[in-house]
């Protein structure tokens, strides 16, 4: 087992969890590790919800006829769960929660630049939630979650509004965490840390950070020209008045592309730490997997128009599209191979974070490729709208996004909570969550080269078999989401003391006591050499 | 920020005076300087993520412009290009003064400091006494798309009404959204110049005014676009 | 009973076979990679486990050839694939010459079909085999998708636009048709079927189906009936242009713009006369908007359409 060591751990007397008592202390914080714990409460809920929906969902598409609902409920369905998860959950999980966290504690600094900054960007979330869920509760919304015109401007009668608002207005969260931590990354890194010197989870953190920043303002402006639109009636997407209903598409993946990356961007900067740490070696070609974070975020903005090919988008546009929707699958391509090629050699032990980030490398590897298809023209005429896109982005989303998450908060959560959770039911959970995601997902890749079109609320009976099957794997998937809540939960009263660096990590988040004190770093680190020195005799590098 | 331990108070700066407790070093930076950048910084961030939430509205203009030429040329003649200049200078005036202000709180000139933010927000607020002109006039002569649209055929000059609606939909977008953030920075002001009159921004310390006078460059320059692309299409004096 | 499911749809046209091939060599590329790369893991995984707690691994070196290669054969295979999967985009959307011309409108929550000689359909669409088909189509509210599995294509239907894909079926039958753009409460039952026929049993089909008028026909029927006649007089003495001989050629506006006189254009002439001026023409047309829905716009046109397009007739 990995807490092997000589000495007993031991916690602080005052650490930032019991600094102050009461709910103001809370509410009020500005400690950056608080109001991580604040979005964690807050996400985790969100995922739940959006999680209800899932299961409603998968239990209805047991029948061709649908079993359990009516179509417009499904359509609702469908579409909270895709508002929900997407911007309530996969866009702030790992940022908010984790890089929140860890990014003061990984430059060596005492907080982040803004901190009251930084509880604002929570009170923003919170205030876009209730607005989603009013909507959720006093009826839902039946659009989808692309919220495409002119339905969602002039056809149904749902609660576009709120929904739209919600979205809105949790965007300025985003905008505000990526100003936060892009600001703190360039100008209060410990002394010696020079960018080269910084963590890998630091680089995905700036990276997903730009696209925070950029990307968000254009769905903002896309939903609240939509909200207008829908209100006064009058619109620049409305075809009676020469309007174009595609430009909502466009202005709508100019972000909702760049935002899968911010979904995927920290999930790698997560798995390239508990890679490196659980095979106790440095990453294969650091400035590669740096570099192609930067990548990533850049190339990402260039390649909206492959959601249009077939939606009357000009077909040469569609070509530098499908090009550069090609260009941007390199840099991924090269993380996979430097985290496969950092196991070479290495000392591997098999503690869940590890085995969820194992499974991320392999299932972001497939979910990855399955992108080619979309990306090539021809094939992405088949496939588009089809459950293989759903297919596609959930390998990538739940295979890749949710497992390094999942993977991140089992690897921390000794630094965040000071105690250990139960290994062995964390690598059982692990385990049923790779089975049952795969049960529930690969089936409908082939239901979507089959032809099954998505969003649909009853099927032709051939395709039962498959959803079937589908089903079957979402109840696993279930259960294994929840057997995480149960042991976590109670590892914080009942879980030993993890002590400083229970994984002999040589992060500079280790350096601390489990929990850290408020400020982090009683004296700050001063960094002398490079990151990820498993191979020097003390691996210390302060 | 109460979770802090009384032992790691940092000291304040030898020279500060024990009101202006707002202009102490904050505890996440090393030192002023950090502090002064960070703030800097952070608000060049904030303005690149408004570029691109006005770009996406100057996307669609650009788009429909291309489209509709004729409607578009027909309604930016019906705007009132005289009001228009007359908000560009008086934006152009009020960024003087907001440059001014920034200069008086470097130099710690209380009075002065206070005197140009007021003379900033009385520009602004002269911005938006000759906007909401603007509005009542468009109003009287039935131009404003989903709530008073019967335009005179007059109005159209010769082009079709649609492409004249969707002129004056980008028209209400694009000045409402710059009009939101001219209030907004107005408010802004306005807590700052309150805040100087109390005496509470030294020399040492006045990076608020500083990133203040930022914000309010960048929606004068978000004007500075949007009179020509609005209000001079076309050309008018053939 | 619920039978096993097939692993591929049946294939009707070419275009459908080529596109499965480049279907396989991706899924080929995607088992290959999948599996290199699950396989490294769990023989590394094995191979290298830790076996004890104080191990200390040595470094590895980077490799720059070892990245530069990984960089290259990927970059390759994409490049490959973008070549492969855009001629084949272009092909599947350029129709050939002479292909029967089909027009489709889509609505909530149905589709309906026109063929030229002036049967039309509900959700369903007969067409002889081996004829190139090519559809045109728009939509009366929300966007809508036409899709044709077994043939590996679609569209989306966009109001205000004619968008149109084109197929050439090899094989008689029954395929699925389905509605691929989320369109609102019952998108999923916006579904139908295309009927492939052998040429003779479909010529029997539209003499089975025949209505009076073909769409020309009723085309002309509307053009009378909604007064279009008066203006637009055939010897152009009228308020409005000739329209004989002008559908496919060029026209310039009043503004000295250019345009071609097609569907999109004419479309556009019927329902928002105002934005297109002519020279040389008072602009008083009214619009139509309101008194004619898509599918009669589509009769207008295969009407002004038969008016000749060969003669060349003089620019106003």
């Amino acid at each position: 087992m990995s807490t092997a060591v000589a000495e007993v751990p031991v916690q602080s007397q005052v650490h930032y969890l019991n600094a102050n008592y009461g709910i103001k202390s809370w509410l009020f914080t500005t400690d950056h590790k608080r109001i991580a714990l604040l979005y964690l409460g807050s996400i985790t809920l969100m995922f739940f919800i959006g999680g209800a929906a899932a299961v409603l969902m998968r239990l209805h598409l047991i029948e061709p006829a649908g079993a359990l609902v009516q179509p417009e409920t499904y359509n609702k369905l469908f579409t909270m769960h895709g508002v929900v998860m997407l911007f309530f959950f996969l866009v702030p999980s790992i940022p908010a929660t984790l890089g929140n966290f860890l990014v003061p504690m990984m430059i060596g600094a005492r907080d982040l630049a803004f901190p009251r900054l930084n509880l604002l960007s929570w009170y923003v979330y919170i205030t876009g939630a209730a607005f989603t869920l009013y909507a959720l509760i006093s009826g839902g919304v039946d659009t989808g979650w692309t919220f495409y015109t002119p339905l969602s401007s002039h056809y149904v009668t749902t609660h576009v509004i709120a929904t739209a608002m919600g979205v809105f207005i949790t965007g300025f969260s985003s905008i505000l965490t990526g100003l936060n931590f892009i600001v703190t990354i360039h100008k209060m890194r410990a002394p010696g840390l020079t960018w080269k010197r910084m963590q890998l989870f630091l680089w995905s953190i700036y990276a997903t950070s730009v696209i925070f920043v950029l990307a968000t303002p254009v769905i903002a402006i896309a939903l609240f020209l939509l909200v207008l639109e829908r209100i006064f009636h009058v619109g620049i997407f409305d075809p009676a008045i020469g309007g174009d209903p595609v430009l909502f598409q466009h202005l709508f993946w100019f972000y909702s592309h760049p935002a899968v990356y911010i979904m995927i961007l920290p999930g790698m900067g997560v798995v390239s730490e508990l890679v490196t740490c659980f095979s106790r070696k440095k990453p294969f070609g650091y400035i590669f997997i740096a570099y192609s974070s930067l990548a990533i975020a850049m190339i990402s903005f260039f390649v909206w128009g492959h959601h249009m090919f077939v939606s009357g988008q000009s077909v040469y546009a569609g070509f530098i599209f499908s090009a550069l929707s090609f260009a941007v699958a390199i840099p991924s391509a090269i993380k996979v191979f430097n985290w496969t090629a950092t196991l070479y050699k290495g000392s591997i032990s098999y503690d869940a974070p590890m085995l969820y980030a194992l499974g991320f490398i392999g299932l972001f590897t497939m979910g990855g490729l399955t992108g080619l298809f979309l990306a090539s023209m021809a094939t992405d005429i088949h496939l588009h709208d089809t459950y293989f896109v759903i297919a596609h982005f959930h390998y990538i989303m739940v295979g890749g996004a949710v497992m390094a998450y999942l993977g991140g908060i089992h690897y921390w959560w000794p630094k965040i909570t000071g105690r250990l959770y139960h290994d062995g039911w964390a690598r059982f959970a692990a385990f049923v969550i790779f089975i049952g995601f795969n049960l529930t997902f690969f089936p409908q890749y082939m239901l979507g080269y089959l032809g099954m079109p998505r969003r649909y609320a009853v099927y032709p009976a051939e395709f039962q078999v498959l959803n079937v099957m589908s089903s079957a794997g979402a109840s696993i998937l279930g259960v294994g989401y929840l057997i995480p809540f149960v042991y976590l939960l109670w590892s914080i009263r009942y879980g030993p003391i993890a002590g400083s660096n229970p994984w002999q990590s040589t992060g500079l988040e280790w350096k601390t006591p489990s929990p850290p004190p408020t400020e982090n770093f009683e004296v700050p680190p001063v960094i002398t050499g490079e990151p990820y020195g498993y191979a020097e005799p003390e691996h210390a590098r302060v | 920020m109460s979770e802090r331990a009384a032992s790691d108070a940092l000291p304040l700066l030898p020279d500060q005076p024990a009101h202006s407790a707002s202009s102490v070093l904050h505890h996440q930076f090393e030192d002023i300087e950090q502090q002064r950048d960070a703030d800097n910084f952070g608000m060049w961030v904030f303005l690149a993520t408004e570029m691109l939430f006005f770009g996406g509205v100057f996307t669609g203009y650009i788009i429909y412009r291309t489209l509709y030429y004729p409607g578009f040329v027909a309604g930016s003649h019906g705007l009132e290009a005289n009001l228009g200049a007359a908000m560009t200078f008086v934006l152009l005036a009020s960024s003087f003064t907001m440059a001014m202000a920034v200069h008086a709180a470097r130099e710690g000139k209380r009075g002065m400091l206070v005197g140009f933010l007021t003379s900033t927000i009385i520009l602004g607020i002269a911005f938006l006494a000759l906007k909401f002109t603007e509005y009542i006039h468009k109003w009287h002569e039935q131009l404003v798309p989903g709530f008073n649209f019967h335009p005179a055929l007059e109005s159209l000059r010769g082009a079709p009404e649609r492409s004249v609606e969707l002129f004056m939909c980008f028209y209400f977008f694009m000045t409402g959204l710059h009009a939101l953030h001219m209030i907004i920075g107005i408010g802004l002001l306005a807590v700052l110049a309150i805040v100087a009159w109390q005496g509470k921004i030294p020399r040492e310390n006045y990076t608020r005014v500083e990133v203040s006078g930022l914000y309010w460059h960048f929606v004068d320059i978000i004007w500075i676009y949007l009179f020509p692309l609005l209000y001079l299409i076309g050309g008018r004096y053939q | 009973m619920a039978q096993w499911p097939n692993l591929r749809p049946e294939v009707a046209s070419v275009h459908a076979e080529r596109m499965d091939h480049l279907f396989f060599f991706l899924t080929g590329v995607t088992l290959f990679f999948t599996f290199l790369i699950f396989g490294a893991i769990f023989y590394f995984m094995i191979k290298y486990r830790r076996r004890s707690e104080t191990e200390r691994p040595p470094a590895t070196r980077d490799s720059r050839i070892l990245e530069i290669t990984w960089i290259v054969i990927p970059s390759l295979i994409c490049i490959v694939l973008f070549f492969w999967g855009a001629r084949l985009f272009f092909a599947a959307f350029n129709p050939p010459q002479g292909a029967m011309e089909i027009f489709v409108v889509g609505k909530q929550w149905m589709w309906h079909l026109q063929h030229p000689e002036g049967p039309r359909e509900i959700n369903q669409l007969h067409v002889p085999v081996d004829v190139p088909i090519v559809l045109t189509m728009t939509s009366e509210d929300v966007i809508h998708g036409f899709f044709l599995p077994e043939f590996r294509i679609k569209r989306d239907v966009v109001p205000g636009r004619y968008l149109s894909e084109w197929f050439q079926a090899t094989k008689t039958g029954t395929y699925h048709l389905f509605c691929t753009q989320y369109c609102g409460a019952l998108h999923s039952g916006m579904r139908g079927t295309l009927e492939v026929m052998s040429p003779t049993e479909y010529a029997e089909w539209l003499r089975d189906n025949a209505t009076a008028e073909s769409m020309t026909q009723m085309g002309r029927q509307l053009f009378t009936r909604l007064g279009c006649d008066t203006c637009h007089l055939a010897d152009g003495s009228g308020t409005g242009p000739a329209l004989e001989g002008r559908f496919g050629k060029p026209v310039t506006l009043a503004s000295g713009e250019s345009r071609v006189v097609d569907e999109s254009f004419v479309r556009q002439a019927i329902l928002d006369p105002g934005s297109l001026p002519l020279p040389n023409y008072r602009p008083v047309m009214p619009t139509f908007r309101g008194q004619v829905n898509e599918e009669q716009i589509l009769q207008l046109i295969a009407y002004i359409k038969s008016l000749g397009s060969s003669e060349r007739s003089q620019t106003p």
